[in-house]
């Protein structure tokens, strides 16, 4: 007889995930009670609702915002964005696009009567050669009545001296010579789709769209390019293409689509430059983007 | 007025379906079929249902504004008794065009798991999965129209009187904290939350249907993108959910899990940590109502296409995403039903030494 018991016994002891017995979660007391809504609790809910949060989590707030930073949190991630702006700024072209890989170290400090200042240790990707460099950068949130554009050093030798120049003129020399003048809309398409002769006409897009969000940028923000709406070559005398642009950035703590039209040249030797940058207003009931002329 | 091909019976729109092969016919679906998006959808998850008459029912919970049907899966074996629950939602915001491919994804997933992975089957015998596919279907069909509503956000409510811009942001109407933080009230706004709490039918849907079986709930997981973010609760940086640590430690697991896939880097924290503070999302709504493992899923990539994700990073993303979501659900699950056989097998052991030590007539 106890021998067929403990036969049972180990049979059951062998069998897994019986879903006739079932423990029940030990309720956590402070998970019973705490409701934080906005609705004032009983001083007792409230209490028990701070006792969860670590005594260093507010000192820790002030660090936050200076000194040391936690380089996944927001205040470093968008210091570093904003580094890669500049990159894009002034080094991208068609064949040489900057992206954010990773922010290993950050240090935020106020400067009085400047502003905010930011030194990052940050790793970037050369998009298109798809290789990764460490660098180093400082960037400077400008206090004041004015919306100034944030200041930006950066220091990352290896990714520039990546050679694209032979690719750049080429294309150079085919936009140049073209019959047509070139344009390309929405790119990338609805489905995340570029055809591959636009590809570089979107690259110039990133590129011009990073003027733009190299300049609107501030601790508060967080800005991509969305799309390139519409990119229309323009017919130039001298030895610099030229075109016009609309492009949507995407602004990422507003969650705002913002549209921009630009104006800028571009030849290998001189790089892009921006020549008028316009921000158009965007009300929801247009239902196409105003016309380029 | 271009053909319109009909796909076949599995294929859902081009961004939407993955395991298709025939890339051309998705192509030519295109952006002309936008109407066509809520009845494929639809079918679709009908026809799963009737192929796995045994593990799947789709269930209607809900109506859009514009008087859409919001269904869900419900996928588990039916054992006639009350069980425990894993939430997913996708599609809460339009543009997200990721998220509802990879609910789809999800539920492919565990359906073909189910048929030789033991753990599945247990997990599918001891729980139930619901999926919404898509949540804010007015959104999303709108998102479809044409190149200019392709990045829009928020569902197709009216603004209120004396405001002309349509929708409501889902994903801030939630009772959770309402109105406090990383919100709008004005109407014109992505991020406007309502002239209240849960005033949008697709919230109300969710609430109730949550709301009134929150004992059940082990996961409540709500799928986005961009960013490449696991988030935690609360968005309202005054708050912090009491199992924090180890909320951050599952999430950091869940983070492994998806590196191991592709290699792809997903950063774990609370929005107002890694992102941004906001008030009223479904994921902290969901936390207040006791339902213990929320997550925010902030999917592929990290700004290079954004929203517009192209075809070949589908795939690859929703095998991370489903890498990354199913140690959460073994996690939770496992915490809740393993120790169970044990504990049996330990008490009758004890009961039985017990017997024995008195010298007992068992024998």
């Amino acid at each position: 007889m106890s021998l067929r018991i403990i036969v049972v016994l180990a049979v059951l002891t062998g069998v897994t995930g019986s879903p006739g017995v079932m423990i029940r979660p030990e309720a956590d007391p402070a998970d019973m009670t705490a409701h934080p809504n906005s609705v004032p609790e009983t001083v007792e809910d409230s209490e028990i609702y701070r006792q969860e949060v670590p005594v260093e989590e507010e000192a820790e707030e002030d660090v936050m915002a200076t000194g040391e930073l936690k380089p996944n949190h927001y205040q470093a991630q968008r210091a570093a964005k904003v580094v890669q702006h500049y990159l894009n700024t002034h080094y991208g072209s068609p064949f040489r696009l900057f992206g954010l890989h990773k922010v290993n170290s950050g240090n935020a400090e106020d400067v009085a009567d400047s502003g905010r200042k930011y030194q990052l240790e940050i790793s970037v990707q050369e998009i298109i050669s798809n290789t990764t460099e460490n660098c180093s950068a400082e960037v400077l949130f400008p206090r004041g009545e004015q919306q100034r554009s944030p200041k930006v050093q950066a220091s990352c030798e290896e990714l520039l001296k990546i050679n694209s120049t032979a690719q750049e003129e080429a294309l150079f020399q085919k936009y140049k010579t073209n019959q047509r003048l070139l344009s390309a809309q929405n790119l990338p398409d609805s489905y995340g789709h570029i055809e591959p002769d636009s590809e570089p006409l979107w690259h110039l897009g990133i590129v011009a769209s990073s003027f733009v969000m190299l300049n609107e940028s501030s601790e508060n923000t967080l800005y991509n390019m969305a799309q390139v709406a519409n990119i229309t070559q323009l017919a130039t005398e001298n030895e610099l293409l030229k075109f016009d642009c609309h492009i949507l950035l995407h602004e990422m703590v507003s969650q705002e689509i913002v549209h921009w039209k630009l104006l800028f040249t571009w030849s290998p030797p001189e790089g892009v430059k921006v020549l008028q940058m316009e921000q158009l207003p965007h009300c929801q009931h247009h239902e196409k983007p105003p016309n380029t002329n | 007025m271009p053909e319109v091909r009909r796909p076949p019976d599995e294929l859902t729109p081009t961004h939407v379906s993955l395991l298709t092969d025939t890339q051309h016919a998705q192509r030519t679906l295109r952006l002309r079929n936008a109407c066509l998006l809520t009845p494929q959808i639809s079918n679709w998850m009908a026809q799963v249902a009737k192929d796995h008459p045994d593990v799947v029912t789709k269930v209607e919970y809900g109506q859009t504004y514009e008087k859409r049907t919001i269904s869900l899966l419900k996928i588990g074996l039916n054992t006639g008794e009350n069980k425990k629950a894993i939430w997913m939602d996708c599609g809460i915001h339009a543009r997200e065009w990721i998220a509802p491919a990879f609910c789809q994804y999800f539920v492919r997933q565990i359906l073909q798991a189910y048929k030789t992975d033991p753990k599945m089957q247990e997990m599918l015998k001891n729980m139930d999965f619901y999926v919404t596919p898509v949540l804010n279907m007015d959104g999303y069909v709108y998102s479809w129209k044409d190149n200019t509503t392709r990045l829009w956000r928020k569902n197709r409510s009216p603004g209120p009187s004396g405001c002309n811009c349509t929708g409501v942001d889902l994903n801030r109407n939630f009772d959770a904290n309402w109105g406090t933080v990383g919100v709008s009230f004005d109407c014109c706004s992505n991020v406007y939350c309502g002239s209240q709490p849960t005033s949008e039918p697709e919230a109300q849907a969710v609430t109730y249907f949550v709301g009134t079986r929150k004992e059940d709930f082990l996961c409540f997981l709500t799928i986005h993108s961009y960013s490449q973010l696991l988030l935690i609760p609360y968005g309202n940086p005054n708050f912090t959910a009491p199992n924090y640590n180890e909320l951050m430690e599952v999430g950091l697991g869940a983070a492994d899990a998806i590196r191991r896939v592709h290699g792809m880097n997903y950063t774990v924290g609370t929005s107002p940590d890694v992102l941004y503070a906001n008030a009223g999302s479904s994921r902290d709504w969901a936390r207040t109502q006791g339902i213990p493992f929320t997550y925010t899923f902030e999917l592929r990539d990290k700004g290079i296409f954004g929203f517009e994700l192209p075809e070949d990073q589908i795939k690859p993303t929703c095998e991370e995403a489903y890498s990354g979501a199913l140690h959460i659900i073994t996690y939770a699950h496992d915490k809740t039903f393993s120790g169970a056989v044990a504990t049996a097998a330990v008490t009758l052991w004890t009961m039985l030494l017990a017997v024995g030590a008195t010298g007992n007539t068992l024998m």
